[in-house]
């Protein structure tokens, strides 16, 4: 089973190792890892999309590294993942307008034109990338480049709405869109 | 006035001696030498200087088994390093706690391949809790703190500080102060009072309870603990290997050791019982046999102080993520008293019944000496000398010990489990004996293991230890893996036969007392001497070649499925007797 993991990291320069040392030899494949500062100064947030029958046995084994200050695995449902890849299209004259077509629909943009190529970035969900791939792979893919997801819990709606309604001097209720609409 | 300026070797100094450290075993070397040369500054920091690195950090693990305190080794870069390895992996699997000090290259030669250049923090990182590479001397405070908690908090083990050179030498002022950075494991993980009364209620209701005793009690200081929970409640103790002594054997509730070389009814009683209390052990695969079919009709409760080990090889029922010694104390004021009479007098018939396969005598064939006339003498001569401290090495003859000598106090039983590192008992002895100046420190280890480490004989004789007595259960094979070899593998006795240097001899070279033991006759007097004689002692013990240990679970096989004597062998031509026709799955259930 494919789980995706967030966890932040403390600066070290042996963190990473650590992290991906570990998952290697508990025997959890990594399929992708992204790293990049998180918004505490002193730490990095990284994403991790890991191959693992349990997951929680993942989990369990990061959380005693101590560079991990914290780690959990995002539930399907309950996760925001974006990814962004970076693609160079076999396009002619011919192609192009389509290839610009898709990339539209696929609220992508083009960063460069050639004379018989060009390069699109796209950015979504992996699902989303996946498919705009499958789309563009029978023009001639050149090149790919993915980030691998990054990843966050989503807010805690009901809990929000159930805080209000315990607090004393609740402010009015918020007006809150629905799930569907935060996930793009 | 200004705190003066000191250079970091001088200031790892004072961090060791402000963790309260005494001891140290280690060697010097090129990229240490800085600390070296600081050391008698420090007269309060006794150095032990051991023959060989891997001696130094098993010394440092005997000393942390035996006190309870964490066990500090020194090396150099490179070579010197990479010779913790070993000891590092071992405390590692066994949760032992150690702070290994390395020297390293300068930091402008990091990463050029300089000379006894290692990657020493890239090598260990597999094997310890957490290392730290150290380019500047301001950083020793609090590393060395930060280093000797996390060896010493939560589930225990060991963590290297790798220091380069230039470190060591640079002067600097140091900042005692100086904030730990924040660790997700600061704070031990609080008790929940749902799971502790989640498992009282299995353990008041169930009708076949069973509690099973590890490392985690030891370590925890939770053996009187565990003492009150089991007679208040009248629920049979097993112990692990690093369980030993954690609860006595000879108490009537205590039953031995479960496992691959458990005891016939100790294995029935887990694979019957129907709700079980780990405290402090983690399912080892020697103890759990094929962990799918372990404890088949059990609910589980898992007591450990590392979330990590919940569910990982056994599903548990209720985990209780807390110290051995709070958990228990917990569940003793939780539970209801109650006896576990029928229960019991079901597993001592079984007891009763096995007893006679499990008691081992000597071959019909005429060998002089077996494996038990030194155990049987040795047990029958610790129970009158009162407490003893025995340090096992790995093979037939540490799973001998486990299963033919009594234990009865925490600490008393040191040996390699997690890892089974030959060559572990000789030096860890040594820090033992250290730790424990006033007791006697008993090696019980086979030749093989001898073999590996026994120029630490050396590092006693300079130290003028005289408080360690050696025990070689000498059969002049790799025992273990020939017994293997035997039962598994058609007798096919590969590269198992071993020769070795008259030990006696040896001992005597090293400025020891060695005495060559082969009849049964002799082997009381041996040890009554030995015993009582004022400094170390190596008994050469000649043991019949081809004993077996028994029983035996089949590797990655069930618990259910144990060889309890040589197959094929007649009434008495067992190696250990009385076995009928005993062969593979002779206990099935």
């Amino acid at each position: 089973m494919r789980h995706t993991i967030v966890a932040r990291l403390r600066n070290d320069p042996l963190a990473l190792t650590r992290v991906v040392g570990l998952l290697r030899r508990r025997g959890f494949h990594v399929d992708t890892m992204t790293l990049g500062p998180s918004e505490d100064v002193g730490s990095h947030r990284a994403t991790l999309v890991v191959e693992a029958a349990d997951v929680r046995q993942a989990v369990a084994q990061l959380r005693r590294l101590v560079d991990v200050l914290e780690a959990e695995a995002l539930p399907g449902g309950e996760a925001l993942e974006r990814e962004t890849a970076l693609l160079s299209v076999t396009a002619g004259a011919a192609e192009r307008p389509q290839i610009v077509a898709l990339c539209s629909v696929f609220g992508g943009r083009v960063l460069e034109v050639g004379a018989c190529s060009m390069v699109v970035e796209v950015t979504g969900s992996p699902s989303h990338l996946d498919r705009f791939l499958e789309l563009v792979r029978p023009y001639g893919l050149l090149a790919l480049a993915r980030t691998g997801r990054i990843a966050l819990a989503r807010s805690p709606i009901a809990a929000r709405i159930d805080d209000i309604a315990h607090t004393p001097a609740a402010p009015a209720p918020l007006h809150l869109a629905p799930v569907h609409a935060l996930a793009g | 006035m200004p705190e003066p300026t000191r250079t970091g070797a001088q200031i790892l100094c004072e961090a060791l001696l402000r963790e309260g450290v005494e001891v140290l075993f280690g060697i010097p070397g090129g990229a240490i030498m800085p600390f070296y040369h600081a050391l008698p500054e420090y007269p309060a920091l006794r150095h032990v200087l051991c023959r060989h690195e891997q001696g130094a950090g098993h010394a440092a693990e005997g000393y942390a088994r035996a006190s309870g305190r964490v066990g500090v080794c020194v090396a150099t870069s490179g070579p010197g390093a990479t010779n913790l390895v070993t000891p590092l992996a071992d405390a590692w699997m066994d949760s032992t706690p150690l702070v290994a000090i390395t020297g390293q290259v300068a930091s402008t030669l990091l990463g050029t391949d300089a000379f006894q250049e290692t990657d020493i923090t890239g090598i260990t990182m597999p094997i310890t809790k957490h290392n730290f590479l150290v380019t500047r001397a301001e950083d020793l405070p609090r590393v060395v703190r930060e280093a000797f908690h996390l060896a010493s908090t939560g589930r225990k083990g060991p963590v290297l500080i790798d220091i380069t050179k230039d470190a060591q030498l640079a002067r600097v002022t140091p900042e005692w102060d100086a904030a730990p950075r924040p660790a997700a494991h600061a704070s031990p993980p609080e008790l929940e009072p749902d799971a502790v009364r989640a498992a009282a209620r299995l353990l008041e209701r169930a009708e076949r309870p069973l509690i099973l005793a590890g490392n985690g009690v030891v370590w925890a200081g939770a053996h009187e603990a565990l003492l009150r929970l089991a007679e208040r409640t009248g629920i049979p103790v097993i112990t692990t290997l690093h369980g030993k002594g954690a609860f006595p054997d000879e108490h009537p509730l205590g039953l031995g050791m479960p496992g691959m070389h458990g005891w016939v009814h100790v294995n029935r009683a887990i694979q019957e019982c129907d709700v079980l209390l780990n405290v402090g052990g983690r399912f080892d695969d020697r103890v759990t046999g094929k962990a799918s079919t372990f404890a088949p009709r059990a609910k589980i409760v898992h007591i450990d102080i590392d979330p990590a080990e919940i569910g990982k090889l056994v599903r548990v029922d209720v985990a209780i993520v807390a110290d051995a010694r709070e958990a228990l104390l917990a569940l003793v004021e939780e539970v209801a008293p109650r006896a576990c009479g029928e229960w019991l007098a079901h597993i001592r018939s079984l007891q009763e019944a096995h007893e006679p396969k499990q008691t081992y005598r000597k071959r019909a064939d005429g060998a002089s000496l077996a494996p038990n006339d030194v155990y049987a003498a040795f047990d029958r001569l610790a129970r009158e000398r009162g407490r003893c401290r025995v340090v096992t090495d790995v093979g037939q003859h540490q799973m001998w010990a486990a299963q033919l000598l009594e234990w009865r106090d925490p600490r008393t039983h040191i040996t390699s489990g997690g890892a089974g590192t030959m060559g572990f008992s000789v030096p860890a002895a040594l820090g033992a004996a250290i730790a424990c100046p006033d007791e006697t420190i008993w090696v019980i280890c086979g030749d093989g293991g001898f073999q590996m480490t026994n120029q630490e004989l050396a590092t006693m004789a300079q130290e003028g230890i005289r408080n360690v007595r050696i025990a070689i259960v000498n059969n002049g094979y790799l025992g273990m893996v020939r017994q293997w070899q035997q039962l598994f593998e058609g007798r096919r006795y590969s590269e198992t036969p071993l020769s070795g240097p008259d030990f006696a001899r040896l001992a005597e070279a090293y400025g020891h007392t060695g005495v060559r033991v082969e009849h049964a006759s002799e082997v009381e007097a041996a040890l009554v001497e030995a015993w009582d004689r004022d400094g170390c002692t190596v008994l050469d013990f000649r043991v019949e070649r081809e004993a077996n240990v028994f029983p035996i679970v089949h590797p990655g096989k069930s618990l259910n499925d144990m060889i309890t004597g040589d197959p094929g062998a007649g009434a008495d031509a067992g190696a250990f007797g009385g076995m009928g026709s005993a062969v593979t799955g002779e206990t099935r259930l």
